[in-house]
């Protein structure tokens, strides 16, 4: 390796080293305050470290690793939710009654997994992301073991995300032996000149995407995810609603793109069948939900959906609707899980939405923070979500894709409808017995929330002004 | 400059009334007071100031225009300008605006700074539809106003606020989706057609379509301006909506909120679809006599007082339907006619059903009854209301339905003929208000307090403004007649009937 190679990868490099530093600061027995300073500054330093001026992009590593715009810009995606989780941890972690330290070390290694699975080039990288990202995240979900939803989850997990590595390999194998060939370069020549995709590699395809299917919680793949969410902490929760579905898609769209399925219309229709039962399915079973965390689950579905959606016309334009999307879609769900972590207790996590009655007229900015969060979900303007699925939709009339604009739009307005009870709940009338006690107002409660608010803030920001954002965007897809 | 002020003049005073009541519980309204009156003094200087431009010819263009690049990308631009008929609306907007501050002056004594947020974002927001020529802005501003006004029913509203702020919510959005499809297909369209991608209204007129893509690209506006409207069937959100939102709510939903529906038929179904819409006649007619006399039908069986009203705008809009559908210049004066002096009777209304509200603490009409003698002025001015609604002459909603009737006569008679069945029926509810409320046994209620200064100042305003509508429309007339002739010669090159003015004036 040259050492463009390692300042490329530099990013990586710090996240890898960073959980042996936590370890050793550990083993040096810092407090959880340190630990927790020493967390966010790696996380700064590896976000830093993202953009070198030495090397220019694309730079490849082969034969596993490409550094590209694309790829810089989802690993900064990563990082970004890598350190708010980061910093909620804190908020979260402090005074439970498991000792949190060893907790960062697994962050580390979530966020190490998703940053390969954006810049990997071939099956070998993706899968070693994929394993990183999932063992770790096992780890995380049981993490306080002592509450009886943990271990359901942690195990639920494991089991369907061991099925579907199951499911992946086996898809690799069988396009490994059709085309004989594991980067994703090399497949696309393989396959290129093919009148109509090979049974073998389609076959291969379908169980890589069921595989797939499975870590982005799309329906009909869906049945962890409501369980995990609502079993899991909730910084955690976070990082498996942000870090592992970015991860996971970025490497997703690289592996269409080398390959070209989408010009083949069976591949295409597979895609926009998932979209289709993601965007319904998501959204109807999100519509009765009294636990918030378990709403969000459903909402992250349907999220899915239409981002899947962006990927059926397989224009250039589709891919940077995609990728705006996605910004939304972490920077509304980090500020949604951000409240919720500030807004629970040491011993009861406060997912009920019935918790959040009336939060209007007693915590005003917590309120209007999740409420901007919520109408961003829920794509009404001012927001970036709103920008988000306009480009979407944009992206996907090119085409003339009208059916699936027409679930895009049915799918917004059923949504809505959860979205305004979570909304409709906070500014509610206030319960009469006032038996909650207020939490305590810490300096790291102030920090959190004044981040979540930059983050609302930059939501508002992209729904006024995406110009800045939809440009740079467009600069990575050109090249 | 003045478009863009004024939103943000009402963006600011908004903020600041919200910001204001941690110094004082009462400072929000005064906030809210002197911003609502210093935008409707604006535009009526504006006004005043353009009276002269309104001509034929040169030939009619925009007023005042403001453009500022936003999205280049897409071809979005922050683009606002105003014609006459759009300066009609904006200037009713900020007067509605101001009398929805001062009836709720006394109504609303909990989170005061919150309330007049949500009112004046709810003008900015209508202001700004009114001003929009740029699509995607247009739909921008056409969502802005719900979320407000989604508050101000949800949190003030009467018992089953909840339930009607939903369905308020869910019904203008989701035909709003709808819309917003159109828009993208007809971006696309005209992309396709010129190689030039743009959202600016004045590049997409004149776009033709291949055949069924223009009808159901045309559909998707008028589902989102009939549910606004409302038209039969999209009708179910508004009695809700109305009868469950407070005072200034009712006002401005029934004031300047259903009229954005019939602009955007004004301003964008019609000549943008001009063919299509052509096509549509017949059946959109056929809808706007339904809704006239379902309207008046479900009017006159209602008990509550505030469904009663909602009912009757459902049937005024349904002559609002007919007026644009006929195409003609006297039916469209009529329509621009009847969004006005509909918005001043069905508001004066509401604002009655409210004062009866607070004073008696009931809006069933079986409670009401022999209320003229406790209250001699609110009576009379029932009675007026009452008597405008129903079309009297000498009141503005006579010279509009009369207008609208005279045109749709021309284009299709037989609409015409059952739709004037409609003027019968709106005297037989209008009176029955009177009679159960006003007239008949009294009863048990203790002292009630007459109209007090500030309710007699608004209702006095109103009831002059109708008076003089009814007894000299022409201002009015004067200052839409560039844009409805812009409108009906666009129509009839169509139609291939040359375009005939009705009169000449001096």
């Amino acid at each position: 390796m040259s050492p463009s190679d390692y300042i490329c990868l530099l990013p990586l490099i710090i996240l890898a080293l960073a959980s042996v530093i936590v370890m050793l600061v550990i083993v040096a027995k810092g407090s959880h305050k340190t630990i927790q300073f020493v967390s966010l500054a790696l996380f700064a330093l590896a976000f830093a470290s993202l953009f070198p001026e030495a090397v220019p992009l694309p730079h490849a590593v082969p034969p596993l690793l490409l550094m590209d715009r694309f790829g810089a810009f989802v690993i900064a995606l990563i990082l970004l939710s890598g350190g708010v989780v980061c910093l909620l941890s804190y908020l979260y972690f402090e005074g439970k009654e498991e000792g949190p330290k060893e907790y960062y070390l697994l962050l580390f290694l979530c966020s190490l997994g998703g940053g390969i699975l954006a810049i990997s080039q071939h099956f070998i990288s993706f899968f070693l992301g994929l394993e990183i990202l999932t063992i770790a995240l096992y780890a995380l979900i049981a993490y306080l073991k002592s509450r009886p939803k943990a271990i359901e989850a942690g195990i639920k997990y494991l089991v369907l995300a061991a099925f579907s590595s199951a499911f992946l390999l086996m898809g690799m194998a069988l396009i490994y032996m059709e085309v004989g060939n594991m980067s994703f370069a090399g497949m696309s020549g393989a396959i290129r000149d093919a009148p109509s995709l090979p049974p073998l590699f389609l076959a291969g395809l379908t169980m890589l995407l069921v595989g797939v299917g499975f870590k982005l919680a799309v329906v009909p793949f869906h049945m962890w995810a409501a369980d995990v969410y609502q079993g899991a902490p909730i910084p955690v929760t976070a990082l498996i609603a942000t870090v592992s579905k970015a991860g996971v898609l970025a490497v997703l769209i690289r592996l269409f793109l080398a390959l070209e399925v989408l010009s083949f219309p069976r591949a295409a229709l597979g895609i926009g069948l998932l979209a289709v039962a993601s965007i319904l399915v998501g959204n109807i079973l999100a519509l009765q939900q009294k636990n918030i965390k378990r709403l969000l689950a459903y909402s992250s579905i349907a999220h899915l959906g239409y981002m899947l959606v962006g990927f059926v016309p397989g224009t250039r334009q589709s891919f940077e609707s995609l990728s705006f999307y996605l910004v939304s879609y972490i920077l509304a769900t980090l500020t949604a899980f951000g409240i919720i972590a500030c807004r629970s207790s040491k011993s009861e996590e406060s997912e009920l939405l019935k918790d959040y009655q009336g939060l209007f007229w007693s915590h005003p900015k917590e309120a209007l923070i999740l409420t901007i969060s919520m109408l961003s979900l829920a794509g009404i303007p001012l927001t970036a979500g709103f920008t988000g699925k306009f480009y979407l939709l944009l992206a996907t009339l090119e085409p003339d894709y009208w059916a699936l604009a027409f679930v895009l739009v049915l799918g917004s307005a059923v949504g809505l409808y959860y979205y305004l009870r979570v909304i409709t709940t906070l500014f509610g009338s206030y319960p009469i017995q006032e038996n909650t006690p207020s939490l305590p107002v810490t300096s790291f409660y102030i920090l959190c929330l004044s981040l979540i608010g930059m983050l609302a803030i930059l939501t508002i920001v992209l729904g006024i002004f995406p110009s800045p954002l939809i440009e740079y965007i467009r600069g990575i897809w050109i090249s | 400059m003045i478009l863009l002020s004024l939103i943000v003049l009402l963006m600011l005073g908004g903020a600041l009334s919200y910001l204001s009541e941690r110094l004082n519980p009462y400072a929000p309204r005064w906030v809210a007071l002197l911003t609502t009156l210093t935008s409707f003094v604006l535009v009526i200087i504006f006004w005043l100031g353009h009276y002269h431009r309104f001509t034929l010819s040169p030939a009619p263009n925009w007023l005042e225009e403001f453009r500022l690049e936003w999205i280049p990308t897409f071809g979005i631009s922050f683009h606002l300008a105003i014609d006459g008929l759009s300066l009609i609306l904006l200037a009713l907007t900020c007067f509605l605006g101001l009398l929805a501050v001062l009836c709720s002056w006394r109504e609303i004594q909990e989170r005061t700074g919150f309330f007049y947020f949500n009112l004046l974002w709810i003008l900015a927001g209508v202001a700004g539809v009114f001003m929009a020529i740029d699509l995607f802005l247009f739909y921008f501003f056409w969502e802005i106003m719900l979320i407000p006004m989604y508050f101000l029913i949800g949190i003030w509203g009467g018992h089953k606020r909840v339930y009607a702020a939903y369905k308020f919510f869910i019904f203008t959005q989701a035909s709003g989706l709808l819309m917003l499809l159109s828009i993208l297909g007809l971006y696309y369209s005209h992309g396709q057609l010129t190689g030039h991608y743009t959202f600016n209204y004045t590049e997409l007129l004149g776009t033709t379509f291949s055949d069924p893509r223009g009808f159901w690209l045309m559909m998707g506006f008028c589902i989102a301006f009939a549910v606004k409207l409302p038209l039969i069937p999209f009708h179910a959100w508004l009695p809700d909506a109305h009868s469950e939102a407070p005072t200034a709510g009712s006002l401005l939903l029934a004031g300047i909120l259903l009229k954005t529906g019939a602009y955007g038929l004004l301003r964008f179904v019609l000549p943008i679809f001009p063919v299509q819409a052509m096509e549509i006649a017949t059946p959109a007619m056929w809808l706007g006599v339904t809704g006239v006399l379902y309207g008046a039908f479900l009017a006159f069986s209602q008990t509550d007082l505030k469904r009663l009203i909602a009912y009757t705008s459902v049937s005024h809009m349904g002559f609002v339907m007919m007026g644009l559908f006929a195409f003609n210049e006297l039916a469209l004066q009529g329509v621009v006619m009847q969004l006005i002096t509909h918005a001043i009777s069905t508001g004066a209304l509401f604002l009655l059903a409210g004062m009866l509200k607070e004073r008696l603490h009931t809006r069933d009409i079986g409670q009401m009854g022999g209320l003229w003698t406790r209250m001699p002025q609110l009576g009379t001015l029932g009675l007026v209301f009452a008597l405008a609604s129903l079309g009297l002459p000498g009141f503005g909603n006579f010279v509009a339905e009369f207008l609208i009737l005279l045109g749709s006569f021309e284009a299709h008679r037989w609409h015409t003929v059952i739709a004037a069945l409609g003027l019968v029926f709106s005297a037989v509810y209008s009176l029955r208000i009177v009679q159960k409320i006003f007239l008949g046994p009294q009863n048990r209620y203790g002292v009630l307090a007459d109209f007090t200064h500030r309710e007699r100042l608004m209702m006095g305003i109103l009831a002059i403004s109708i008076f003089w509508l009814g007894l000299f429309p022409q201002p009015v007339i004067h200052t839409a007649r560039p844009a409805i002739v812009k409108l009906v010669e666009l129509l009839s090159k169509e139609s291939d009937t040359a375009y005939q003015p009705y009169y000449e004036p001096k």
